[in-house]
């Protein structure tokens, strides 16, 4: 696959680490009420679509960018490639 | 009499003459002839043994898709077995062997099994070696081993080196036939870039088989002017010998390059075969159409082989597969094989069609609704015996027969990511559907069967690829030729008869076995071929499936399109393992990393450990030192006891600077980490999310926003890459920024009591190291050895009073010699990873049998180091129920009740009285000593409610070599627990 990194280009997959679902950026406030529940769910707990996929990929053989790629995972087609960073601020994570 | 079958013309090279034995026997050929083609000009025509019923067997066709002509060429560690002599380049020397018979290929032993086909129907393995179920293992299948698998390997290290390459392009164009030389044309005179790949060493594909005008000349001369234009075009790269095996995501293409194979060895400095990884825009398939034959009775003697591989070898090769031939079709294509051979003055006994209306062809009988229903001939057709339209049978006397089913489409790569392909009724054949994307189809890959279409669609394929990518070419001229509509009746099998007629020959499966399998409840296409085999191995089916499948639709009643294809998958013809490990062989696939220390460690004789990909010394043995124990208690004792000296470079350091930096570090350990005072270390513990331990280390604190984070040698990649993950995806507006400076510094331990008056000794003067200037976990950025800036972090993993000293890597040498040099006073001794470890263990610090991943800070001991008033990774999931029981596993030490007995790490912790099973497991020995401070060995180890069981004796039980050893619960430091040495 060719990932389109949003600061160097197109670069093959094999540059990148997998991590996996990207609601892994949001990770649950530890003081909330249901704290326990929501990290568990957090942690454990993924949805398995048939399509449409955001994931987590990290350029380990390159600039060390967290990216979000939104890719079709029964066809392998990548829609988007964002900065994890961006996508962590636009949830409202900051510090 | 050299070569009795070959005739005149033909693209070989007569001028040479290459000598080259089959099984044993010399022969001659040509450069251009491969093995079959060299052999059957030699009057060869049998070359192999069926798998199952060990039948005599020849070439079926003269391509990559052949199912029968698989032989071993070369010897030792060069052997390779089951290549198609079909594609194999012939060379001066060759040395090729048949397979799969004994003692010899005229006279194979194990041939009875044709006696005994009925044993080896369909699912014969499934069915026949069931009972007794006990013989299995014995007796059924060492025997079944033994008597599957045709070639053989030598079990000798493949001595040439293989590679990999990537190629990035605009337009790949696959296969050079006519339609992929018209594209490439088209193309390169465009200026796009191109790569225009084939499998087979000349390009040209069947241009170079037909005969056929060709504008005014002959579709080879065209060819070779093509290849000319293209040779000089700088955009254009001509690769032959080169299979496109594989469409993958995104534009991205495999090709295995065989650069060398034919040639004896390959060129100095050259691999033998490249894998490239092809990026390009755009793709156009040309990869022609594979012609399938037709079942009959005993169809597969040596001497029946498909009508266009037969012309091939006749026209390409001037090789005469036999002196009167015979021709068996259900398309006009197959009429050229007969009117080629007539105008070589080749003797066609017949022309049997199972069409009423053929037309005649002079020279030839021609039989029109006849069918050939058996043949005859021992190691080779004799003849055949053809029903005729009236339904009487003749006889005709032939050495080679040409049989043609139709072409079909080869739209292997099309369907590479899960596209099926479509029913073209007028062919009856499978034509290109959905398409990989940026691929598309033309010429007889796409049902355009007629060389003009091909040409046509081959030019227009290009343009069209290269308009989608903004790149305007126009159509080339093309010559005028052979522009015949496809005529075909359908037609995949001979009804008449009991025998077996053959579809799969490479895996030996009858039209009588996928009757069988639809008998037994076999429907689908994909379970059709793993119950009867048909289709697999290292043709996958290329000219058997389509009969399979035909058949298997007429005995379901449904259309062939309804019963559809298996999946094709790459690669499209076998690649060698060695193609896809490149240069990833040996150290290639897994460096060495060498630490500062090592050329001065090699020149003291150490032993070495691959730690990783590190290597670091294990001990150091000295001159008497015939154990390592010897050398290791030496090395512990002299430590302790004045100083000693360790490479620790291996370890992860990670440079963590930034307003947020001790924030950030607070966040990822589990201790707190914000009041961290400059120049001072902390030992942190890190979780994972789970709560469970990820790694540890000491992380020094050498400015307000400067830190430096060590992490365990094993987990500093994974460590590094979860802390970008939390500073990116987390956190991403903390002021942090990260890097991993593992390799940048050499970094030394320097441990025991008079380890500070050894450093005085290396340390600046104006650097004040005393221990009330430099206490236990102070750290500072210093100078040694007259202004070399190092860093220095007074730290202790043995327990003694310590240090770690840090200089840049390439002084890591320099600094080694300056400090054995310095410690010559105190009899300073320089000690491996096995002294590193017992220290350790005599002092009770958790390394990386403990750190396993299954162990919590509370298994550890250091359940109270986990911050609950601080939010950081795995804080709030390690407060799991489960995860703190009252019983749960704790991190002890163990010592044998008697001194003499000893453990071994992974013993399983037994109560005193209780029956050593699992039900009664205690937990678990973790790592293992023997301490020379203490003159016996030395354990730590997970013991379920272990801190509350201290002086209890319980049993360390070894069940794989039966060992049980009474042991004694104590604490896990051994050496020191106060922990004054440190502090010293």
């Amino acid at each position: 696959m060719i990932i389109n990194h949003p600061l160097l280009g197109p670069r093959d997959s094999q540059e990148f680490t997998y991590l996996g679902d990207a609601g892994l950026i949001e990770r649950p406030d530890w003081q909330a009420e249901d704290a326990a529940d929501a990290f568990y769910e957090y942690l454990y707990l993924r949805d398995n679509p048939a399509g449409l996929h955001k994931e987590l990929w990290y350029h380990e053989q390159g600039d060390r960018s967290w990216l979000v790629v939104t890719r079709n995972i029964s066809s392998h087609e990548i829609i988007s490639v964002e900065l994890a960073r961006d996508v962590a601020r636009q949830k409202g994570r900051s510090k | 009499m050299s070569q009795i079958n070959r005739i005149g013309g033909g693209r070989i090279d007569r001028s040479q003459v290459l000598n080259f034995s089959f099984d044993g026997k010399s022969y001659q050929g040509h450069p251009g002839d491969t093995l079959a083609s060299a052999l059957l000009a030699n009057g060869v025509r049998l070359m192999g043994r069926g798998f199952k019923y060990h039948r005599p067997r020849g070439p079926l066709t003269a391509g990559s898709e052949e199912p029968n002509a698989l032989v071993e060429l070369r010897t030792g560690a060069r052997q390779e077995p089951n290549t198609r002599a079909t594609t194999a380049e012939l060379f001066e020397g060759l040395q090729a062997r048949s397979q799969n018979r004994w003692p010899s290929l005229a006279f194979d032993a194990m041939a009875v099994n044709d006696r005994l086909s009925r044993f080896f129907a369909a699912g014969f393995y499934y069915k026949t070696f069931m009972w007794p179920k006990a013989f299995w293992e014995k007796l059924y299948e060492p025997i079944i081993r033994r008597a599957a698998g045709l070639g053989s390997l030598t079990a000798q290290a493949d001595p040439d080196e293989y590679d990999k390459g990537f190629l990035h392009t605009d337009l790949l164009v696959i296969g050079a036939g006519p339609s992929g030389l018209a594209a490439a044309l088209t193309a390169g005179r465009a200026g796009a870039k191109v790569i225009l790949a084939d499998e087979d060493f000349v390009a040209g594909g069947r241009l170079n088989s037909e005969t056929y005008a060709f504008g005014d000349g002959s579709g080879t001369d065209w060819a070779a002017l093509a290849v000319a234009e293209l040779a000089q075009m700088p955009n254009v790269r001509l690769m032959t010998r080169t299979t496109v095996i594989g469409a993958f995501d995104h534009g991205i293409y495999s090709a295995l390059e065989r650069v060398s194979d034919h040639l004896a060895l390959p060129l100095p400095g050259k691999p033998r075969q490249i894998l490239w990884r092809i990026y390009t825009k755009r793709s156009l398939l040309c990869a022609g159409a594979l012609e399938r034959p037709i079942a009959f009775e005993n169809n597969d003697r040596p001497g029946i082989m498909l009508a266009g591989s037969l012309r091939s070898y006749v026209n390409r090769w001037a090789a005469l597969p036999g002196k009167t031939v015979a021709v068996f079709t259900n398309n006009d294509n197959g009429l050229r094989t007969a009117t080629d051979l007539i105008s070589k003055g080749v003797n066609v006994a017949a022309v049997i069609d199972c069409r009423a209306d053929t037309p005649d062809i002079s020279g030839t009988e021609t039989l029109r609704g006849a069918q050939v229903i058996d043949t005859s001939g021992r190691l080779g057709l004799a003849s055949v015996t053809v029903q005729l339209a009236d339904g009487n049978k003749r006889t005709i006397a032939c050495d080679a027969l040409g049989v043609s089913g139709g072409w079909n489409p080869n739209v292997h790569l099309t369907c590479h990511q899960r596209g099926r392909p479509r029913w073209d009724e007028t062919l009856s054949a499978f034509v290109p559907d959905t398409c990989p994307p940026g691929m598309t189809v033309a010429g007889a890959a796409n049902g355009q069967l007629s060389t003009a279409a091909a040409l046509a669609a081959g030019t227009s394929g290009a343009v069209a690829a290269l308009a989608d990518i903004g790149v305007k070419a126009a159509p080339v001229d093309l010559p005028r030729t052979e522009d015949a509509a496809a005529s075909v009746k359908a037609f995949w099998y001979v009804q008449h008869g009991k025998g077996r007629a053959w579809l799969d020959q490479q895996n030996d499966v009858t039209v009588k076995d996928v009757k069988l399998a639809h008998l037994e409840g076999y429907r689908s296409v994909e379970h059709l071929k793993r119950y009867t085999t048909l289709g697999m191995a290292t043709d996958q089916g290329k000219t058997a499936n389509m009969g399979g499948l035909a058949i298997m639709a007429e005995l379901t009643g449904k259309s062939i399109p309804e019963t559809g294809t298996t999946i094709y998958r790459p690669p499209y013809t076998p690649v060698p393992i060695a193609a896809f490990a490149g240069r990833s062989t040996g150290k290639g696939f897994r460096p060495t990393r060498l630490t500062p220390s090592h050329k001065w460690a090699t020149e003291q004789g150490a032993v070495f450990v691959e730690v990783g990909m590190w290597l670091r010394a294990q001990w150091f043995p000295k001159p008497g030192e015939t154990h390592w124990r010897q050398s290791v208690d030496r090395e512990v004792l002299a430590t302790r006891k004045s100083v000693g000296i360790c490479d620790v470079t291996t370890l992860g350091k990670i440079d963590v600077q930034g307003t947020d930096a001790a924030e950030f570090l607070n966040r990822i350990y589990a201790n707190p980490f914000g009041k961290l005072a400059v120049g001072k270390v902390r030992y942190g513990l890190m979780l994972r999310e789970d709560g469970m331990v990820m790694d540890d280390g000491t992380t020094a604190r050498l400015a307000e926003d400067h830190f430096i984070t060590t992490t365990t040698t094993a987990n500093a990649v994974g460590v590094f890459r979860h802390m970008e993950f939390c500073r990116q995806c987390l956190w991403p507006d903390l002021d942090v920024q990260i890097i991993s400076t593992t390799e940048a510094w050499a970094q030394f331990s320097v441990a025991g009591p008079n380890a500070r008056k050894l450093l005085e000794k290396i340390v600046d003067k104006d650097h004040d190291i005393s221990n009330e200037a430099f206490p236990y976990m102070g750290c500072g950025e210093i100078t040694v050895c007259g202004g070399l800036r190092a860093r220095l972090f007074r730290i202790s993993f043995s327990g003694e009073l310590a240090y770690e000293i840090a200089v840049p890597t390439r002084y890591g040498d320099g600094l080694i010699r300056a400090m054995v040099e310095a410690g010559r006073e105190f009899d300073a001794v320089v000690y491996g990873t096995e002294a590193l470890g017992v220290m350790r263990i005599e002092k009770g610090h958790a390394a990386g049998n403990e750190l396993n991943g299954t162990t919590s800070a509370l298994n550890l001991g250091m359940g109270a180091m986990v911050s609950k008033k601080k939010d950081s990774i795995g804080s709030t999931l390690c407060q799991r129920d489960g995860m703190n029981r009252q019983d749960t596993l704790v991190l002890m030490g163990f010592r044998p009740v008697d001194p003499a007995q000893s453990f071994s790490a992974g013993s399983h912790f037994i109560n005193k009285d209780a029956v050593a099973n699992a039900s009664n497991d205690q937990g678990y020995m973790t790592s293992v000593a023997y301490s020379p401070n203490l003159g016996h060995t030395i354990g730590l180890g997970l013991l379920r409610n272990g801190g509350a069981r201290k002086g209890e004796i319980i049993k360390a039980v070894n069940p794989l070599k039966g060992i049980e050893t009474d042991v004694e619960v104590v604490s896990a430091h051994f050496v020191d627990p106060e922990g004054e040495r440190l502090r010293a």
